[in-house]
């Protein structure tokens, strides 16, 4: 277990170092940094001294090591635009993203999990086409409509909620619905599938064999077995939803980081969006490596392998 | 075959079964997987069910544990276990039998098992779940078990997942399990077909010791004849989802009655006596479909005795005394120009 546990750690560390180097050569790739910041009427003089002033003109390697260095001492640089320390603009809308992710995340599991053992438990039942159906219109639907259709229906026509900001628990609740749908689809199929693959293995068949409860050849044989893969992907899905909230905040004028990423890509805030990457990119593979322990818990054979 | 049966025959058989039928529906029809099957076991006794891929061996077995699948209809005129109609209870009250009073060791130790649970949680469970005593009684019974099934070191077994064991100490395991609760049958399907030889001859010694100590009922489900003339008092042949042949271990293997068992008996060869290199037995053609209603005997396209009247009718299944059947025209009139080794009807 131990050896394991320093094997996936240290592969996790292997891939957040490879993932910042792309992240920040990326950056550096996709324009003349210098230019854009400039501005359309800059000389070339001008262009050259900006560049100076941030470091773009020295080499790659040195600008990356430069970076690094500073940011494993907490130095994520300033914002070009506010001029505020990164961190504390990522840490101050922090917060309202991971609530939502969060929310979002159970949202999609506690609806998703129950609905998939229903319907692998009733193959082609109407439970299980209702299920399916319902899949596929989250699955179809994008989330910037969807966000705006619940705005209508529940913020103007109902007035039950409130349609924007984030000071309030109640302000959560449409992006949750709004997010949660969008990862619903994916975990109600991985449960239905891995629970029709359980329930048609032979430990069932002797599980029933032995007299067992409904409940516990469900819940304690079939589901521990066909969970598995949902785990892999509830970590995979709170990455995206981490990162990956950039409309939906927008949409609710949510606070959050996806919404600081949005303003600072249209600023050329360097700084931020390569900061903002590089912090989701940690986070999900922090979250991989957590998803790999849970399951080596959940599956013996991956733990004692 | 000189085993003398424990079962007397005035005691009264553990297992009852009369008229099991299985259907299944498939799209091209309904897929008559056991017709009318007749059996009985008592107590202290083997049952062997022969015969090949897809006869309805196991599905007859699934039919008595009421294990058939979703898309199976299961039908009998009488289903008696321990005196107690199955056929009039609830499915809670039949599922409350199972793993209690009637248990089934599968054909794959492989995948029988639940990867992600411990031998011992697994084991501890079925005893637990039918009201038989709490955790502690649980792990001790599931200890003395495993050693009783002759696995080593019992305790450190009980921590172990299956992966972790190899496919013999999984049978083991499973047939230790099936004790947990000490039933009075047992119905094995094909307990030894996924193991290797030796360790084969070494699980069935294991049940046959057991089957004593414990006298228990056992069901045997086997398409392999050694297994049969090793371990069975009686015999049931199946050919297509019925029985065609009922008999004593000694009266089936010494004076086979019906041309599909001869077949059978033919396509093994004797040592000392089969020729090297010369030919073994084999039974030309292949299963009929089984969709459908029946319109002959089932083996008519494959019997070399086969006439007119084997193709007008469905053959039932008659009496030759006590315990002795066969379902062929033929029967009362051995084959004279047989061509088998064996004279169908000769006395042993």
């Amino acid at each position: 277990m131990t050896r394991f546990l320093i094997h996936r750690a240290l592969i996790a560390v292997l891939v957040a170092i490879t993932v910042s180097v792309i992240g920040f050569s990326l950056l550096r790739l996709s324009g003349d940094l210098a230019t854009e910041l400039a501005g359309d009427t800059a000389k070339p003089e001008q262009i050259a001294q900006v560049a100076h002033l941030y470091g773009l003109d020295r080499p790659l390697y040195a600008q990356y090591f430069d970076w690094a260095g500073k940011a494993l001492h907490g130095d994520l640089g300033r914002s070009l635009f506010s001029n505020e320390p990164v961190s504390l603009l990522i840490g101050q809308r922090i917060g309202v993203t991971v609530q939502v992710s969060f929310m979002a995340l159970i949202f999609g599991l506690v609806i998703s999990i129950p609905l998939g053992v229903l319907a692998a438990t009733r193959p082609n039942s109407w439970v299980d086409r209702m299920a399916l159906s319902f899949a596929v219109f989250g699955q179809a639907v994008p989330g910037f409509w969807l966000g705006l259709i619940l705005i209508i229906v529940f913020g103007v026509m109902l007035r039950w909620l409130p349609i924007s900001g984030s000071d309030h628990f109640s302000n959560f609740i449409l992006p949750m619905v709004t997010l949660g749908m969008s990862v619903m689809p994916a975990f109600m199929r991985l449960t239905r599938t891995g629970m029709l693959d359980a329930l048609d293995s032979d430990y069932i068949r002797m599980a029933r064999a032995k007299g067992l409860s409904t409940s516990s050849i469900l819940f304690k044989h079939a589901l521990r077995n066909a969970i598995l893969p949902v785990v892999s992907l509830t970590a995979v899905s709170l990455g995206f939803l981490l990162g990956g909230s950039v409309i939906v905040e927008s949409v609710f004028a949510l606070n959050g980081i996806g919404f600081l990423a949005y303003q600072s890509i249209l600023r050329t805030d360097f700084p931020v969006v390569q900061s903002i990457v590089v912090f989701v990119s940690v986070a999900y593979i922090a979250l991989t490596l957590i998803s790999d322990l849970v399951n080596a818990y959940l599956d013996p054979r991956i733990r004692l392998g | 075959m000189t085993r003398t049966p424990y079962f007397s025959g005035n005691e009264k058989p553990i297992l009852e079964v009369e008229g099991l039928t299985v259907d299944i529906d498939v799209p091209a029809g309904k897929l008559h997987a056991v017709s009318d099957v007749d059996l009985h076991v008592g107590r202290g006794e083997t049952l062997c069910i022969v015969g090949e891929s897809g006869c309805g061996k196991t599905m007859t077995a699934l039919g008595v544990m009421g294990l058939t699948p979703r898309r199976a209809t299961i039908g009998a005129r009488r289903l008696v276990l321990e005196g107690q109609d199955l056929l009039a209870m609830s499915k809670a009250e039949r599922s409350a039998l199972r793993g209690d009073r009637m248990a089934m060791i599968f054909q794959d130790p492989m995948t029988s098992l639940n990867p992600v649970y411990t031998v011992g949680n697994q084991m501890e469970e079925i005893y637990r779940h039918h009201g038989k005593g709490g955790h502690r009684e649980a792990r001790e019974r599931a200890e003395y078990l495993l050693e009783k099934v002759g696995i080593t070191a019992a305790k450190g077994r009980l921590g172990q997942y299956p992966h972790q064991l190899s496919g013999g100490l999984r049978q083991r395991v499973m047939i230790a399990m099936t004790l947990m609760c000490e039933p009075a049958l047992i119905i094995a399907d094909e307990p030894t077909t996924a193991l290797d030889v030796t360790i084969q001859a070494q699980i069935l010694r294991l049940l046959a010791d057991l089957q004593k100590e414990y006298r228990m009922a056992l069901v045997l489900i086997t398409h392999d004849l050694g297994v049969v003339a090793r371990m069975a008092d009686r015999v049931i042949v199946m050919y297509a989802g019925q029985v065609v042949e009922t008999g004593t271990a000694e009266e089936v293997f010494t004076a086979p009655m019906h041309p599909y068992t001869q077949g059978l008996l033919d396509c093994i060869p004797i040592p000392g006596k089969t020729l090297r290199g010369a030919k073994l037995g084999s039974i030309p053609g292949i299963v009929p479909s089984l969709i459908g209603d029946l319109t002959g005997c089932q083996f008519g396209n494959r019997c070399s005795y086969a006439f007119a009247a084997c193709a007008a009718a469905p053959v039932a299944l008659r009496k030759h005394g006590k315990g002795r059947g066969c379902r062929c025209l033929l029967d009362t009139a051995p084959a004279s120009a047989s061509v088998h080794a064996k004279p169908v009807g000769a006395a042993p």
